[in-house]
C-alpha cells in the first residue's frame, strides 16, 4: 500500500454568514427548508436514521451519524457506490455564524475502480487524462 | 455524485456511445456518414447517440454543407478527473441557495 492509496479527499466550504446558528440550524435540518437550497428529502435529525436526497438526476443515499444541535450535524453523503461523509459545523460569531462545511470522500484507488467497474472505461480515462492536461493547460 | 457527473457517467455508459466519442478522440472529427460506416447501427441510431453526447458537452457539431462534422470536447471529461473540485463548486452553488433561503426566513 502507497501512501496516496490511503489518502482521503476532503472538499471544504466557509462561509461567514450573517445569522445565528439557531437559524441555519433549521435550514440544515428541515425537510421544507431543505429542498428549497438543497434537495428534496425525508432528513430526521436523528443519529443512524436513513434518508434521501432526490434531485432530478438522480438521488443521494444517506444515514445521520451525528446531531448537536445547533453547532454540529454530519451524515453520509452516498451516491453512484461511492460513499462519503457531510460535516456542517457552525460556530456563532459576533456578527453571526461561521459555517463550514467539509466533505470527506473514499480512498483514490477506490474510486478509481469503481469507475472502472461502473462502465468500464478507466482505461479510457488514464489515456484522456492526459488530453485533457495538454488541451487545457492544465 | 453531481449533475453533471451523473450526465456525463449516462451518455458513456452506454457502449456504442462510448465507442463513437473514443473514435471520435482517437481519429479526430469526422462526418455522421464516416462514423455510420464504422458503427455496426444505422445513421438515424447513430445521430441519436451523437445528440445525447452533445447535450453532455462531450461533441460538438458543425455543418459542411449536407454533412455533419462531429469532433470530441475532451475538456468536458474534466469534471469526471477532478472530484474534488466538481463537488466544492457543487457545495459553493448550494450554500448561495441556503442564504438566499435565510434571507427569505426573515420575512
Amino acid at each position: 500500500m502507497t501512501e496516496a492509496a490511503t489518502e482521503l479527499r476532503t472538499v471544504t466550504v466557509e462561509r461567514e454568514i450573517g445569522y445565528p446558528p439557531e437559524k441555519i440550524w433549521r435550514a440544515l435540518t428541515q425537510p421544507h427548508l431543505l429542498q428549497e437550497w438543497l434537495m428534496q428529502t425525508d432528513f430526521v435529525a436523528e443519529p443512524d436514521r436513513e434518508f434521501t436526497f432526490r434531485g432530478d438526476w438522480g438521488s443521494v443515499e444517506c444515514r445521520v451519524l451525528e446531531v448537536d444541535p445547533p453547532s454540529s450535524l454530519s451524515y453520509t453523503w452516498g451516491a453512484m457506490g461511492l460513499e462519503s461523509v457531510v460535516t456542517w459545523t457552525l460556530t456563532p460569531t459576533g456578527s453571526g455564524t461561521h459555517l463550514r462545511m467539509d466533505q470527506t470522500g473514499f480512498r483514490k484507488d477506490q474510486e478509481q475502480a469503481y469507475q472502472g467497474a461502473k462502465i468500464g472505461w478507466r482505461r479510457m480515462i488514464e489515456k484522456l487524462e492526459q488530453v485533457v492536461a495538454e488541451e487545457t493547460g492544465a | 455524485m453531481t449533475p453533471t457527473q451523473d450526465m456525463l457517467f449516462r451518455s458513456l455508459a452506454d457502449p456504442t456511445r462510448r465507442a463513437l466519442f473514443e473514435r471520435l478522440c482517437r481519429d479526430g472529427g469526422q462526418t455522421v456518414a464516416a462514423l455510420t460506416a464504422k458503427a455496426g447501427v444505422s445513421q438515424p441510431a447513430v445521430s441519436k447517440h451523437l445528440g445525447i453526447l452533445k447535450r453532455a458537452g462531450l461533441v460538438r457539431d458543425r455543418q459542411d454543407g449536407r454533412q455533419t462534422h462531429y469532433s470530441a470536447e475532451v475538456k468536458a471529461l474534466r469534471p469526471l478527473l477532478d472530484w474534488t473540485s466538481e463537488m466544492a463548486s457543487f457545495w459553493d452553488k448550494r450554500i448561495d441557495l441556503l442564504e438566499d433561503l435565510l434571507k427569505r426566513m426573515d420575512q
